[in-house]
């Protein structure tokens, strides 16, 4: 399995570290409710197929958002975790 | 105070010749890591090459100027190796002198040795000299560094020295009684 890190280009699944979906990315407002809070903190998504997770790139320190379908094992995209963040 | 004696991290362990690689260790001089606060990049280089006559390395690169160098080690952070540093406006800057091995491996099997050990492709077609990429020797995190036609640089943490000689002499051993080269 291979990944694409947006600076150093495709590199063994061995200097990635798995950071989960990308639930970091998508963090509530303070004041966005208990709910909100609730699901952000301790609901995960099991999916199969298409998903969206953070790698992290253990070798350059850089946190890539990679697309990676969990049925075909199928790695797509990778970008920037920064450029996604909000 | 108790009178230290100065060791550099290779010491003891090279100069030494195995399967016709010639491992020797490069004298750094002071290393200072800098990394720039967001968007300070290019203020920080300016400045950098003011005083070193050096830019921040782009990603994948190791630019040479005299004895100094300025070598990439990742995202937003750099190695300035060979000249002390000034405070630079906007970096975080901190020692690093002594904290990294830095091994040249040089022979005409040297991609032959390191293709066992590192996950990439190390040809010169594709890793040109000035090149460098951070990555992994054997299960060592490190930066290797293409500096001639058969020669590299692999850089890594202090305490990972006798390990680093020992894979790569154990690599070149291998290689060596194939007669791949």
């Amino acid at each position: 399995m291979r990944i694409n890190c947006p600076h150093c280009g495709t590199r063994d699944r061995r200097e990635f570290t798995w950071s989960g979906a990308d639930v970091a990315l998508n963090r509530p407002a303070p004041d966005a409710g208990e709910a909100a809070w609730d699901d952000y903190v301790h609901l995960r998504e099991n999916p199969a197929g298409a998903s969206r997770e953070l790698w992290y790139h253990d070798p350059c320190g850089t946190f890539a958002l990679v697309e990676r379908d969990t049925v075909t094992h199928l790695v797509g995209d990778a970008v920037l975790a920064e450029k996604v963040a909000r | 105070m108790a009178r230290l004696i100065a060791k550099s991290p290779l010491a003891g362990l090279v100069p030494v010749e195995v399967g016709g690689l010639t491992l020797s260790e490069v004298e750094t001089g002071p290393v200072t890591s800098v990394a720039p606060f967001k968007g300070k990049q290019t203020a920080v280089s300016k400045a950098l090459k003011a005083a070193v006559g050096l830019g921040m390395p782009k990603v994948g690169r190791m630019d040479r100027k005299g004895e100094a160098r300025a070598l990439w080690v990742g995202r937003g952070r750099a190695l300035v190796m060979g000249a002390a540093l000034p405070d630079l406006e906007g970096a975080a800057q901190t020692d690093q002198t002594g904290a990294n091995a830095v091994l040249r491996v040089e022979g005409p099997a040297v991609e032959a040795v390191l293709a066992r050990l590192v996950p990439l492709d190390l040809r010169a077609t594709a890793f040109p000299v000035g090149q460098t990429a951070r990555t992994m020797v054997a299960h060592m995190m490190a930066s290797v560094t293409r500096v001639g036609d058969a020669a590299f640089e692999v850089m890594v943490m202090r305490s990972m020295a006798q390990t680093l000689v020992h894979d790569i002499g154990g690599a070149a051993k291998a290689v060596a009684a194939r007669d791949l080269v």
